[in-house]
């Protein structure tokens, strides 16, 4: 899990080392959520190349994509995305679905998921009768359902209050720490990214402009990577 | 994504939007319900023509004869054999060989004598005709007042009703388990002597073969005997609506007790003066299976003989049942043709509706197959559901046919007979059927789902 290395090349050198939490800050249009998508397998690259734990996303079908983004990433999106016919627990169930977890396992990992994101208690709701951060939640303990070693979290704050927010975050850097996941974030608030993430990575047209370690992150033990960076 | 996890979701789906799906699943019953009403109503009148037809006697039936009996009936025939006096004759000899063929289960003569019924110190002429068993199942026996014959050469007489009445005007039905006494001619074979002059030499020639009681080449006397019979039951029509008869007979009486009372026929006169010995004017053969009759016909064609069957009518009687069932099959099809746009029409709205889902679903690891597959459920699910409804409309509106018809032939005094008939294998294709049709409706939503980009479907709006 902990080994996970990725490249984006496309005028953008960078790499991301396995349990790094990374910040992708910029302005809209600056091409971080494209950036998240390549890394997603949602995107494919026009040129260049993908990396991810050795395998080129850019040489995959797109089967092998879907087996990736089913096995190795989780994806929270900004306006949280859950199926609002579904029952907290059934949204939760629904990337297992795709894996083809056998049914006795999944229930044990809906309420484990739940619980790790504070929530075991609310399975049979409906989304809509949950507030913006448990809905967020929600789709966090949804990432987390086929155990990924990648989270790709695309606004995460976005829609919610500046308290809220911080919560998300904070449970998203106990999560990386907890279960050694890499996490890239898409955001345009500096201060929470410079709390929370380890490396701020900062996007101008397309553009890497900058690469930094966040002064207030606390240091982990793969911190020390080396950063290609080509502007 | 496992198959039912797949049904499970697609349920689901379909069960979000209950109105819609249900309308288009009714509009699918609807084209199913026609199919099945169409079809079954062809298979009901192809029954009921066919049970007419095997009920006449006629469909399983072959009539032989001797082609030097009847000459000139069929000119064709006659130019192509030219010597029909060398044809082999319809004897003992040629019944047994007819009865050991495959798939043949009786042969009978058609005996058919002038006889008198005395009653009640009364004469009354009438046609005896001997009646095998088997033609207790023809139509004609289905009103049967009475019994039928308790065996083949049972002492029993089964009267029309037109002769029964002219023995007893008031109470015909009375007669039945009375006595009456048959006064018939008795073929009674002349000494052979062998001294006659004028006997045939070619007999002379043969003086090692058996001379049979009936087996006759020289001359008969006809002697006047009585028979003493019990009514048994009476019919209303003549079996096989009088057509293997010439004319009106009014006494029937068991085959083989006719054949045992040796009962002179008009055709020993010919078949004395040709000298063949006894001799049948026609055989009746029956054959197992109507399907083998012609095979059963060919056999007995290569032995010399005429022989007459009403296949050749019910091909193409088949024929035009084929092509019935074709046309009401088109017809009912139009109906599923519409509720296959319907399908079309609700998935492909379904898609657009289910555009962020479909794209949530991509981005947590459904395929392009999973969801394809995903929308090929739900095509089928409405399918399957559309199908179950169908049979149960069509089998609504075929009893109300049934019903109908039942009433109007008892209004007319006929009896109500089913002209819609479901069979068991037309529910199983029926609801296949309706399956695949919307599987088929389902191929362009399903790929359109497939197709649809998840970056562009979870865009932030």
């Amino acid at each position: 899990m902990g080994d996970s290395l990725i490249r984006a090349v496309d005028g953008i050198s960078l790499s991301i080392a396995g349990g790094e939490f990374v910040a992708l800050l910029g302005q809209s249009g600056s091409g971080k959520s494209t950036l998240l998508n390549l890394l997603a397998g949602l995107d494919t690259a026009t040129s260049g190349s993908v990396v991810v734990q050795g395998r080129d996303l850019a040489k995959m079908s797109s089967e092998e994509l879907a087996r990736y983004r089913r096995n190795d990433v989780g994806m929270v999106f900004q306006a949280f995305h859950l199926i609002s016919s579904m029952t907290i627990m059934e949204n939760v169930e629904l990337p297992m679905r795709f894996a083809e977890v056998e049914r006795t396992e999944r229930a044990q990992r809906v309420r484990e998921s739940l619980e790790r994101v504070g929530l075991g208690k609310r399975m049979q709701h409906r989304p809509s009768e949950l507030s913006g951060g448990e809905q967020q939640r929600v789709s966090i303990a949804r990432a987390l359902a086929n155990r990924p070693s990648l989270l790709l979290a695309d606004e995460p704050t976005g829609n919610l209050d500046s308290r809220t927010g911080e919560d998300i975050l904070n449970l998203i850097r106990d999560l990386s720490l907890s279960m050694g996941m890499t996490v890239v974030m898409v955001t345009h608030e500096r201060a929470l990214a410079e709390r929370f993430a380890q490396r701020l990575i900062f996007l101008g047209d397309g553009k890497l402009l900058s690469s930094t370690i966040a002064s207030g992150s606390s240091s982990v033990a793969g911190g020390a990577n080396s950063q290609e960076v080509q502007a | 994504m496992k198959g039912y996890d797949l049904f499970e979701l697609a349920v689901r789906n379909l069960r979000q939007s209950k109105l819609r799906n249900g309308l288009t699943t009714v509009g699918i019953s609807v084209g199913v319900a026609s199919l099945v009403a169409m079809l079954s109503l062809g298979v009901g009148l192809q029954q009921l023509a066919t049970k007419r037809l095997a009920g006449s006697g006629m469909f399983d039936t072959v009539f032989v004869t001797s082609k030097q009996d009847s000459r000139g009936f069929d000119r064709e025939e006659d130019k192509k054999d030219q010597h029909p006096e060398k044809a082999p004759v319809l004897d003992e000899a040629a019944r047994a060989q007819m009865t050991g063929m495959q798939y043949v289960t009786e042969v009978e003569p058609e005996v058919r004598v002038m006889g008198q019924i005395v009653y009640g110190g009364q004469t009354h002429f009438g046609f005896v005709t001997g009646l095998p068993m088997s033609a207790r199942e023809n139509e004609a026996f289905d009103n049967l007042q009475g019994k039928f014959f308790s065996s083949s050469s049972a002492e029993e007489v089964i009267l029309l009703n037109d002769f029964a009445k002219e023995l007893n005007p008031q109470n015909p039905k009375s007669l039945i388990g009375q006595q009456v006494t048959l006064s018939y001619g008795e073929h009674q074979s002349l000494p052979v002597d062998a001294d006659t002059p004028g006997r045939p030499q070619v007999a002379a020639g043969q003086s090692d073969s058996p001379v049979t009681s009936s087996g006759d080449d020289y001359g008969f006397s006809v002697v006047r005997k009585a028979q003493p019979l019990k009514v048994v039951g009476i019919i209303d029509e003549e079996p096989y609506g009088g057509m293997r008869t010439v004319s009106r007979g009014g006494i029937f009486l068991p085959v083989d007790l006719t054949e045992k009372l040796n009962m002179a026929e008009f055709s020993d006169m010919r078949s004395s003066l040709r000298g063949h010995g006894k001799t049948f004017m026609t055989l009746t053969v029956r054959v197992k299976d109507p399907a083998k009759v012609a095979q059963v016909q060919d056999a007995i064609k290569n032995m010399g003989f005429r022989t007459f069957s009403v296949l050749d009518a019910t091909k193409s009687l088949r024929r035009f049942f084929t092509v019935l069932d074709l046309f009401l099959g088109i017809f009912g099809s139009l109906a599923l043709a519409v509720a296959t746009l319907a399908i079309v029409n609700t998935l492909v709205m379904a898609v657009l509706e289910r555009r962020r889902e479909i794209g949530v679903m991509k981005a947590i690891g459904a395929s392009d197959s999973d969801v394809k597959r995903l929308f090929f459920a739900e095509a089928g699910a409405m399918g399957f559901f559309g199908g179950i409804l169908g049979i149960a409309l069509g089998f609504a509106i075929g009893k109300a046919i049934n019903i109908g018809t039942g009433i109007y032939l008892r209004n007319h005094q006929l009896p109500a007979e089913p002209v819609w008939i479901l069979p068991s294998w037309l529910i199983g294709a029926a609801i296949a059927f309706s399956i695949i049709v919307s599987l088929l409706a389902g191929l362009y939503p399903a790929s359109r789902a497939a197709r649809l980009d998840p970056v562009q479907t979870l865009k932030y709006e």
